[in-house]
């Protein structure tokens, strides 16, 4: 085992100082070490899309960054998004158009559809597709999730 | 699915992570985007036991217009920055126009231009495009500095020109000649996955029709970016008709590529490919080329 290094990450607002050895990945140090288990490991080779969380606000891959990367910066999960009595709108769009389906995939697609909808507020459903085609479902077609997302924008635009 | 333990360096200089890399040779690896190389950490196809991390030296982030109408990138320049920088698009269209092909907005938000060079994957664009570009590399170690040609850069699967101890820092980017139009073209089972084939293509013209120069430079068919030299030299000198470009699209599937069979494709409907792509690539960057 290699040496720890102290690192301070700030995940969802709040400061979370641990030590943690080198080879510790962003996605296991979320899920692990603060217990965050909204943030899911599929694929674990960057391919699955279920792992993303935002990175100084930009969607990425937490499977492909080591945690001591992250100190001094800042992060936000599924579980910065909204809480079950006060729904993000995005998850609230997902609850309506039954967007979840199992729900696995979910959560890295709500983390890359949350920049996606700030850049493109009325996508078209190409637009929407290309969007997610980072983000593997294996539940059924997408159909349900473009739907959500279309209800998402329009309801922001209303 | 764990990555072997490692020892991490994080620099703040290009100096400093030189003397890294020079005192830990081939144990050591440098650590870009970390978009390919995580990947293969966690399968523990890499396992280096030292971790030079690239993030924090900020003298490696940036885009700037060069002297000769071209663009100096710093190898750590985000894929993500270089798709939507003006100067970019201004300056090289056809790398603005190959930047959303390159895997996910999460891919590109970590991925760099230079990592992806220096990883030298077959499938990936950008080394297909720097040699397209005819782009030089700049090298440094602890001993100078040196300039590489893209086309002298990539020595096969995974593997360059590069010493372990040797770091790439810079992309020079030179402008396409006057008449001179591109195409950058893919065909892959899902947008943005690793294409089956690839291609980017320059023509320049003479300003009287004829081709003085047609290029195309395949990916994800070798081991490493391939030129298409035979069929350049079928449309040398030529007027670049409908029929020249398809007898060249012929020649480039027949006699310029060697592509094998995978998971993803046989190696003839590779080879179809290439006839398809080189018809559409050069029929698009001649007619660039005419308008410029």
């Amino acid at each position: 085992m290699s040496d720890l290094l102290n690192i301070t990450v700030t995940v969802n607002g709040t400061p979370y100082g641990r030590n943690v050895e080198p080879r510790l990945l962003l996605s296991d140090f979320l899920r692990h070490d603060l217990g965050l288990t909204g943030t899911h490991v599929g694929c674990e080779h960057g391919v699955c899309g279920a792992c993303t969380i935002l990175f100084d606000g930009q969607p990425a891959r937490s499977c492909l960054m080591f945690a001591v990367q992250a100190s001094g910066h800042e992060v936000t999960t599924v579980e910065g998004l909204g809480t079950p009595d006060n729904l993000h709108p995005i998850q609230q769009a997902f609850w309506e158009a039954h967007g979840a389906q199992c729900g696995f995939c979910t959560p890295g697609i709500l983390m890359t559809l949350v920049p996606f909808l700030e850049e493109n507020p009325d996508p078209s459903e190409w637009q929407i597709r290309e969007a997610i085609s980072g983000n593997l479902c294996r539940c059924t077609g997408y159909q349900h999730i473009v739907d959500a997302v279309k209800r998402a924008a329009d309801a922001a635009r209303a | 699915m764990k990555p072997a333990p490692f020892k991490y360096y994080a620099p703040t200089t290009v100096n400093e992570a030189l003397a890294y890399l020079a005192k830990h040779g081939y144990d050591a690896k440098a650590l870009a985007g970390g978009q390919s190389l995580v990947p293969m950490m966690n399968f523990r196809l890499a396992q280096p036991s030292v971790l030079v991390d690239l993030n924090n030296i900020a003298e490696l982030f940036y885009i700037r217009p060069a002297k000769d109408g071209g663009l100096l990138l710093g190898a750590m320049t985000r894929e993500a920055q270089v798709e939507h920088d003006p100067l970019v698009a201004e300056r090289a269209p056809m790398v603005h126009e190959a930047m959303p092909k390159i895997a996910y907005p999460q891919i590109r938000s970590r991925g760099t231009f230079g990592g992806s060079i220096a990883h030298a994957d077959p499938a990936a664009e950008l080394p297909a495009l720097s040699v397209a570009l005819n782009a030089r590399l700049r090298i440094r170690s602890q001993s100078g500095e040196r300039w590489i040609p893209a086309n002298e850069f990539f020595l096969g699967f995974f593997t360059t020109a590069m010493e372990p101890h040797e770091l790439l820092v810079e992309v020079a980017l030179p402008p396409l000649p006057a008449h001179s139009g591109w195409s950058f073209l893919e065909v892959a089972r899902r947008h943005h996955d690793f294409a089956l084939v690839g291609v980017a293509a320059t023509v320049t013209l003479d300003g009287k029709e004829h081709c003085q120069q047609a290029r195309m430079v395949f990916f994800s068919i070798g081991d490493g970016p391939v030129e298409a030299r035979q069929a350049a030299e079928v449309l040398r000198g030529q007027t670049p008709t409908a029929e020249a470009i398809l007898e060249a699209a012929e020649v480039a599937a027949r006699d310029d590529v060697d592509p094998s069979t995978d998971i993803n494709a046989s190696a003839e409907y590779r080879r179809h490919l290439v006839r398809v792509l080189s018809r559409r690539a050069l029929s698009e960057a001649v007619e660039r080329a005419r308008g410029a």
